[in-house]
């Protein structure tokens, strides 16, 4: 009778439920690849010449430089995505019958998270293949690889309860897929297209102090070599903090109940 | 009501607010084991509002709520496991098929693999879905939807079923289907508590009957009881034209006439006694009645008389023509 000890077999059912989803409509994981694989292709081969000659000294060419800002893009798309998923559920009908089941509380948001964590982990992967095809030149050895799929898994994790938390806030699907839109903008004012120092003083401070840098530049570190730790720990510490407050909010967005 | 029988359902001193809006303003109610009860009310009355509390989905502000035998304030999980709901909004996953529907409820009410696919194979063909089972849920129709939905709602076997405006939107036909469903329910020992703006189908569908007007139960009753509320029926004579109209109303000494439909409107209990007085009358006077018709009292005018307020006319040509055809009107041709 206790709905808890039911909490790890029904989120598996939500999770399945979830990638049926994703199976039976592929375009939009497919979406997922090509936002980000466009933004390379452009700047790789259209801007990069140009950016790349302003940037001398960099490890692997502009193509190296960049890709770690184009996988970190990867996890703002696939947020989009979860967003949406997240409020068509809750406005329509089927989220009011799982609240008067007899199930886990939590199912349908760890179902969400789950699905949206192996859909944006092929993404990634997926992109960063495409990028090794434009130049992209990671020299890590294994446990770097490791401990960089660790860090972008750990901001997608923190970016997938944001946009639960944004889902479950909006009151329409068409908000939820505009909200996340501003995180689309902060890769720009990072240190993933150029570095931080090259940038006019008010958007140096900016992209400094904001969480897609340190985790640009842990990936950038472990993948090409260079200074990790620092940023690595930020990048840690941002995600943590994110996912934790998400999750929070989340769970009591949920719990609130369905709104009049 | 029998109040030996087990009771389903009790409610008592129920109050529910949104901000200043007062939506429930203590109701209570019992509900008996395996009957179908049925809490009609125009929109906004709080018929919605009432489904979602018994239903565990919100709170009440105040009030002793049992289900099934368990409060729904301090073990909603007791009452969940025994209560199947189906809401006024479709609650289908429609980028599933409808098989993966089913499927998906079976795995949420932990059935094991055989007997989920049992059940869903049963409940396919029970609600003629069988054909439509590998069809995703957006390609149904409105009457598959709602088939579906109830279909879902009943894989666990629940003791309780609320059942919110279940045949809003259907056709004539899906809500005569819906119907036999509902009774075939009832019949197999399930409760069914249904709420609906439709007077005819608590007329048809329903053992108990609760008036609910702006967060108050008005009336309670079977259907009989209820339409003995309201004070007799009336006979309806039709007439060829205006000078017919004058002498029967003549004639018959009483009634009022409408002049646009040529129709005269006569007070009456429908006996044959009274009737036969009546047509006695106009032979006398040589009126030629084109038609006649005797009309007990309905829920309508049980809904007129008690809220002071006309039935909010949302039912649809197709409802409004079965429930003119339906007795207790008799039409008599001449």
């Amino acid at each position: 009778m206790t709905s808890h000890s039911y909490a790890a077999r029904d989120s598996a059912t939500m999770l399945r439920r979830n990638l049926r989803h994703m199976v039976r409509y592929p375009s939009m994981t497919a979406m997922l690849v090509v936002l980000p694989v466009f933004f390379l292709l452009l700047f790789v081969y259209v801007f990069g010449p140009t950016l790349g000659a302003g940037l001398p000294g960099i490890r692997g060419g502009y193509a190296s430089y960049l890709a770690p800002a184009i996988i970190v893009m990867t996890i703002v798309g696939a947020s989009t995505a979860t967003a949406v998923s997240v409020a068509s559920d809750m406005t329509g009908g089927i989220v009011a019958r799982f609240r008067v089941m007899a199930i886990s509380r939590s199912c349908v948001l760890t179902g969400h998270v789950a699905g949206a964590m192996i859909q944006v982990l092929l993404a990634m992967a997926a992109v960063t293949g495409v990028a090794v095809g434009t130049g992209f030149r990671p020299t890590a050895a294994p446990a770097a690889w490791l401990a960089a799929a660790g860090i972008a898994a750990l901001f997608a994790l923190a970016l997938t309860w944001l946009s639960v938390l944004l889902g479950l806030a909006a009151r329409t699907v068409e908000t939820a897929s505009n909200f996340p839109m501003p995180l689309l903008i902060l890769p720009f004012l990072s240190s993933g297209f150029v570095p931080t120092a090259s940038l006019p003083a008010g958007v140096r401070w900016f992209a400094e102090y904001q969480p897609f840098t340190p985790v640009i530049n842990s990936l950038r570190g472990l993948l090409l070599g260079g200074p990790v730790e620092a940023a690595a720990w930020q990048a840690i510490a941002w995600s943590v903090c994110i996912s934790a407050g998400c999750y929070l909010g989340s769970r009591a967005l949920y719990r609130r109940g369905p709104r009049r | 009501m029998n109040l030996q029988a087990p009771v389903a359902i009790e409610v008592a001193g129920l109050r529910k607010a949104f901000g200043d809006q007062v939506v429930l303003n203590g109701v209570d109610l019992r509900v008996a084991e395996a009957t179908i009860f049925a809490l009609l009310g125009p929109n906004g009355a709080g018929k919605t509002t009432m489904v979602q509390i018994l239903s565990t989905l919100i709170r009440a502000d105040a009030g002793e709520i049992r289900v099934a035998g368990h409060d729904v304030a301090s073990e909603p999980d007791a009452v969940r496991a025994a209560i199947g709901v189906t809401g006024q909004f479709s609650a289908v996953d429609k980028l599933l098929t409808g098989a993966e529907n089913l499927m998906l409820m079976a795995d949420l009410c932990h059935l094991g693999r055989e007997q989920a696919r049992e059940r869903v194979t049963q409940l396919l063909e029970l609600f003629g879905l069988a054909d439509a089972a590998g069809k995703l849920a957006a390609r149904y129709s409105g009457g598959m939807t709602r088939r579906l939905d109830l279909a879902m709602t009943l894989v666990g076997r629940p003791q309780i079923i609320f059942l919110d405006e279940p045949t809003t939107g259907l056709d004539p036909r899906s809500r005569r289907t819906m119907w036999q469903i509902i009774r075939n329910l009832a019949a197999d020992g399930v409760t069914i508590f249904l709420t609906t703006q439709y007077l005819e189908e608590a007329d048809r569908l329903a053992d108990q009957i609760a008036l609910l007007d702006r967060g108050t139960i008005v009336a309670e009753g079977t259907p009989g009881e209820l339409k003995r509320l309201v004070p007799g029926g009336h006979v309806v004579l039709r007439l060829a034209d205006a000078s017919a109209l004058t002498a029967a109303r003549a004639a018959a000494g009483t009634g009022s006439a409408d002049e646009e439909a040529l129709t005269l409107t006569i007070p009456g209990d429908g006996s044959v006694r009274s009737l036969r007085l009546l047509l006695g009358r106009l032979d006398e006077a040589r009126v030629d009645v084109a038609g006649l018709m005797v009309r007990t009292p309905d829920l309508d005018d049980v809904f007129l008389t008690l809220t002071g307020r006309q039935v909010p006319q949302h039912r649809d040509r197709a409802a409004a023509a079965a429930a003119s055809a339906s007795p207790p009107a008799k039409v008599i041709e001449k």
